[in-house]
């Protein structure tokens, strides 16, 4: 692996570590309901502090469940994700296809020191150059 | 974590909504401008939006023992400049209460003042006055994405406490609660998005040169540089 793809990689692991971290060491344990959203524990914190107010409007629409719920909130995360993959994939393309114009133009001495040059056929996390 | 659906007062609620509405409407002017006369920023204006719906939907554990989300506006607000995710924060957050009943219409002026505009705006800053004492660029985009995401839910906190004081302690009082409650919960959280801004950034600038040049994020005798040496 590269140097680029190792940090990389450290970054996701740090990430996940971070993620992780709470839940393995119990930090939840010391509540009734360990985990839950910090938009419900504000909810409760406005019922003490303000006993009789009532929420004036309430969702047009609610999923009806958590599964739902869920569902939902992973077709944000995967709508994200795949503009993100796509965005991604298709800069490579381009770029791997560009290389490959600029070799083919250059004759077949120049397109292996183009392909070297431009870094083609190397995964983009492992471009040294960058 | 936003305010939930009628949970701020009907003339706080509108209040914010009309702070918010400026911003918004000259975001979308930015908007409009940037994709006429640079076709091409299309793209990554998409997988700028495309990240902060990422982040907002992962819901990642912290250490005060709940959970909340990054937001993912810092990437935006320094490759385009914050009015840009003052629209891409807001259509996120519109996303969320329409469908998701997470926030809500009533408290979007509020939730957008703090994810969509205070937000972008506080990162963006602090990635300028970064740059411009010399950090280097990761560094710069790090602590740019850090407050971006701490800053908005300072914000939420300021907002819930001017709506509902401690009745003994004000609002102070207040602060320090629903401070405790979102701020602290979400400095890890901004850790990681921060990390995750990083990482979208080194991958951009691998694939994208000409165009972080174009909009200024790395400098162009830099990229001269980099050109040269795949020339050579």
């Amino acid at each position: 692996m590269s140097r680029n793809a190792k940090i990389n990689t450290l970054l996701l692991l740090v990430v996940a570590a971070l993620a992780v971290l709470p839940l393995a060491l119990g930090l939840g344990d010391h509540k009734e309901e360990p985990f839950t959203g910090a938009d419900a524990e504000a909810e409760t914190a406005i019922t003490e502090l303000q006993p009789d107010y009532k929420p004036w409007f309430s969702p047009l629409y609610e999923p009806p469940s958590g599964e739902i719920e869920s569902a939902l909130f992973a077709l944000q995360a995967a709508l994200g994700a795949g503009v993100l993959a796509y965005y991604f994939g298709l800069r490579r393309g381009r770029r791997q296809g560009a290389a490959r114009a600029e070799a083919e133009a250059a004759g077949p001495k120049g397109a292996a020191e183009a392909a070297e040059a431009s870094g083609t056929g190397q995964s983009p996390l492992d471009r040294p150059d960058a | 974590m936003h305010i939930a659906e009628g949970y701020l007062p009907p003339v706080h609620a509108a209040a914010w909504g009309v702070a918010a509405a400026p911003f918004v409407a000259h975001g979308v002017r930015a908007l409009t401008r940037e994709v006429r006369s640079n076709p091409e920023s299309t793209l990554l204006l998409g997988a700028s939006g495309a990240f902060t719906f990422v982040l907002s939907a992962l819901k990642l554990p912290s250490v005060t023992g709940s959970c909340s989300h990054p937001t993912g506006t810092g990437l935006g607000a320094i490759l385009f400049r914050p009015p840009i995710m003052a629209v891409l924060g807001t259509i996120t957050l519109l996303f969320q209460a329409l469908l998701l009943a997470h926030g809500g219409l009533t408290t979007l002026g509020a939730n957008a003042f703090s994810m969509a505009i205070v937000g972008p705006w506080a990162g963006y800053g602090t990635y300028l006055l970064l740059r411009r004492f010399g950090a280097p660029l990761m560094v710069a985009v790090f602590f740019g994405a850090f407050v971006a995401d701490l800053s908005t839910y300072c914000v939420t906190s300021v907002q819930l406490a001017l709506a509902f004081p401690d009745p003994g302690s004000g609002v102070p009082g207040a602060l320090a609660k629903f401070g405790g409650i979102f701020a602290v919960t979400q400095i890890p959280l901004a850790v990681s998005e921060g990390l995750l801004t990083v990482l979208v950034m080194r991958l951009l600038t691998q694939s994208s040169k000409g165009e972080l040049t174009r909009l200024g994020v790395l400098g162009r005798e830099r990229t001269e540089r980099h050109e040269e040496a795949a020339a050579r």
